[in-house]
């Protein structure tokens, strides 16, 4: 009994003592920068930023590869601590994006041209204009973006359009580059006014096609005060440097395509 | 003798009974042609202008990049605009519309004979003519005779297999043109310098094997080849390992097997053009199915509407599905108000209870794709790659070897959409190769 505990123990010591001075004698050196950077960042590992995960872009900022600001997830905050950490001047006030769904045609919205019965994949969809409705431009509806979204903050709406949770997109991007079609883009937080649409169809077409679509009436070019909308190639698109939220497009829309979520906030505070 | 074939494959129900007896006949003048201007390789850019009077047989559209074929007017009459179509491909196109005149004049055209052109303008009339290949794929004909430099063709093989069911153009053709098929065999003997020239034909269609051996006979370098009926033989590569026993590698062409393969219907409007100096306007195309009151193999302009088409045939009963081509390979169409382009082999109408997709269900490895791929990969392995999204073991499984004939999907008991999800490998592991 005691022979074992002692023979066992010894060992135990022994290997104990070689993995001591090996782990000396082997040491990795880290740069105690990028395990520094790896701690303040958001750990998804969602890759939006282009290196293969959080400590892979630790590493590439510790060496000067990458700007401070390069994990757009973790925004400003994170930059101000990698900044810190860098001793470099923070340069963290670049805005945090959200991603919008510019489309409206869901269910009942849409016309359906066919069914589609293929593969469930908004890509294999797409070879076939929009799967089965009628506009070739909007949301297909197969939920290639919610599965893509590394932090849950898209689903499936009661429409068949997929639905941003704005708490907790990050402004990644990745569903907009999954998106066979287009229709997801990232526009400023401060933003609350949308073209939500994506039909660079003429006028006629997207009656035919749809019931919410920009059918480039360029009502909205001429209500703006501020020159912040302008209809190109058949749709409207508004530049936000210019936009001051002020909603008057969205109340002049005839089609209803341009949403002001603040009209909405509002709407939903005073009810 | 035992009957040449390939590998893998399988054998759905040929069903082409309702139009293999049936005679070519000419479909009525439509009264307005949309004519794609991409038809086969990059887009043509138009030659005419909305208000254009033109002739049946008038270049229309042309581009300046190699692969892309000319396009033409397939009727005379006034170019009523150039809009945005629907093809039966499923991609939207800009097209040129004409209102016939119903006159149906041609310009001047001036046929010879093969004798007297010479390779180069025997090239020059392909390119003109602008043939495609007219099994489906719609690839440049003139590109595909002039092999890249080093390689060279050794043997041409006209494919007549017409393994798709339903379809039975290609047959009629043979059965009815013997004679034109054998000249458009000389005339790709002659552009490529190739030695032997063989016609591969499946032998559910004796008389088509019997019209074309009676028509070679006496050519030395020529030769009907009788294949096993089985699907996809008449894909090219399975139709090369058929016939001269040789593999196309991973990656390669046929020119790598020093093979030119070329469709009945493309072989034909080469005759054509040698023989009357028309350029390809129109084509055969079988419209059967079970909804089809009077189905048949009709010789239709290109840019006919396909409605055209179904209200000349008549319909009985009700349509769950209309398909550009046949049903292992078409393309479902989402409206009948498509056109009949370069590659249209036909139009299949099925019932509700024919055209019903089972659920998806799990895949049980049962193997039987894998048995039934006439390319030896494992679609059952590549379906889970794809839709994982795991590219690199797609592209060490060769998804890009995938000739997308859907034999896996037809024996595959949980009914699989298994080309798409192999599609979307393919597609992708092309793009990443391209931003490598």
């Amino acid at each position: 009994m005691l022979g074992a505990v002692v023979s066992l123990g010894g060992l135990g010591l022994l290997f104990g003592v070689l993995l001591g001075i090996a782990a000396r004698k082997f040491a990795v050196e880290k740069d105690p920068k990028a395990v520094q950077i790896n701690e303040v960042l958001p750990g998804a590992n969602c890759g939006a930023c282009g290196f293969p995960g959080c400590s892979g872009l630790a590493e590439a900022i510790a060496k000067g590869e990458a700007p401070v600001n390069a994990c757009k997830v973790g925004g400003a905050p994170v930059t101000a601590k990698i900044s810190e950490i860098m001793g470099v001047k923070s340069d963290g006030t670049e805005e945090k994006m959200t991603a919008h769904l510019l489309c409206r045609g869901g269910r009942g919205a849409a016309v359906q041209r066919a069914k589609y019965e293929g593969l469930h994949d908004c890509r294999s969809a797409a070879a076939f204009g929009s799967g089965g409705k009628a506009c070739s431009f909007g949301c297909v509806g197969l939920g290639n973006c919610v599965r893509a979204c590394p932090f849950g903050s898209l689903s499936m709406g009661p429409e068949g359009l997929p639905v941003v949770d704005e708490e907790k997109c990050t402004g990644c991007g990745i569903c907009v580059k999954t998106c066979p079609k287009g229709v997801l883009t990232l526009v400023p937080e401060h933003a609350k006014v949308f073209v939500a649409c994506s039909s660079k169809a003429p006028g006629r077409e997207v009656r035919q096609a749809c019931r919410v679509g920009c059918i480039a009436c360029r009502i909205c070019e001429k209500t703006c005060e501020f020159d912040a909308i302008h209809v190109v190639d058949n749709l409207a698109r508004i530049d936000y440097a210019k936009c001051t939220n002020c909603g008057r497009c969205a109340e002049k829309c005839p089609q209803k395509i341009i949403v002001n979520e603040l009209a909405k906030e509002k709407a939903a505070v005073a009810n | 003798m035992e009957l040449r074939t390939f590998l893998g494959g399988v054998h759905p129900a040929p069903s082409k009974e309702r139009t293999a007896g049936s005679p070519i006949q000419a479909a009525p003048l439509p009264k307005r042609v949309v004519i794609p201007l991409a038809q086969g390789g990059a887009p043509c850019d138009p030659l005419v202008n909305k208000g254009d009077a033109v002739l049946a047989g008038q270049k229309i559209g042309e581009s300046k990049a190699f692969v892309s074929a000319p396009v033409h007017a397939s009727i005379s009459g006034k170019v009523v605009g150039i809009e945005t179509c629907l093809l039966p491909t499923g991609r939207e196109a800009p097209a040129v519309i004409i209102e016939g005149d119903g006159a149906d004049t041609w310009v001047d055209s001036a046929g010879s004979t093969l004798e007297e052109l010479s390779v180069e303008s025997l090239r020059a009339l392909i390119r003109e003519a602008g043939l495609v290949g007219m099994g489906g794929a719609m690839f440049p004909t003139h590109v595909k005779v002039s092999p890249p430099p080093g390689k060279s063709f050794d043997s041409v093989i006209i494919n007549g297999a017409e393994c798709e069911p339903y379809l039975t153009c290609d047959q009629r053709l043979m059965v009815e043109e013997p004679g034109k098929i054998i000249l458009g065999l000389k005339a790709w003997l002659k552009v490529t310098g190739a030695k032997r020239g063989y016609i591969g034909i499946e032998n559910n269609k004796p008389e088509a094997i019997s019209a074309l051996k009676k028509a070679a006979a006496g050519e030395k370098d020529m030769e009907v080849v009788p294949l096993l009926t089985k699907y996809p033989q008449g894909s090219e590569k399975q139709l090369i390992k058929a016939i001269l026993g040789r593999e196309v590698p991973s990656g390669g062409l046929p020119v790598d097997a020093g093979a030119l393969v070329q469709n009945v219907g493309t072989t034909y409007a080469l005759a054509t053009a040698i023989e009357t100096g028309r350029p390809l306007v129109e084509r055969v195309v079988t419209v059967t199915g079970t909804p089809v009151k009077n189905p048949q193999n009709l010789r239709v302009r290109i840019g006919t509407l396909v409605s055209d088409l179904l209200s000349y045939c008549g319909l009985e009963g009700e349509v769950g599905k209309i398909i550009s081509g046949g049903p292992m390979m078409g393309i479902a169409l989402p409206t009948a108000d498509v056109p009949v382009i370069k590659g249209t082999s036909g139009i299949l109408l099925l019932t509700p209870e024919e055209a019903a997709i089972p659920p998806e269900r799990p895949c049980i490895r049962c193997g039987r794709c894998v048995d039934a791929c006439p390319i030896g990969l494992i679609p059952t392995f590549l379906d889970q790659f794809c839709r994982k999204e795991i590219w690199d073991l797609a592209e060490e499984y060769h998804v890009q070897d995938c000739i997308e004939c859907g034999s896996c999907a037809y024996v595959c008991p949980s009914k699989r959409h298994l080309v798409p999800a192999l599609r979307l490998g393919k597609a992708e592991v092309l793009a990443r190769r391209r931003r490598k």
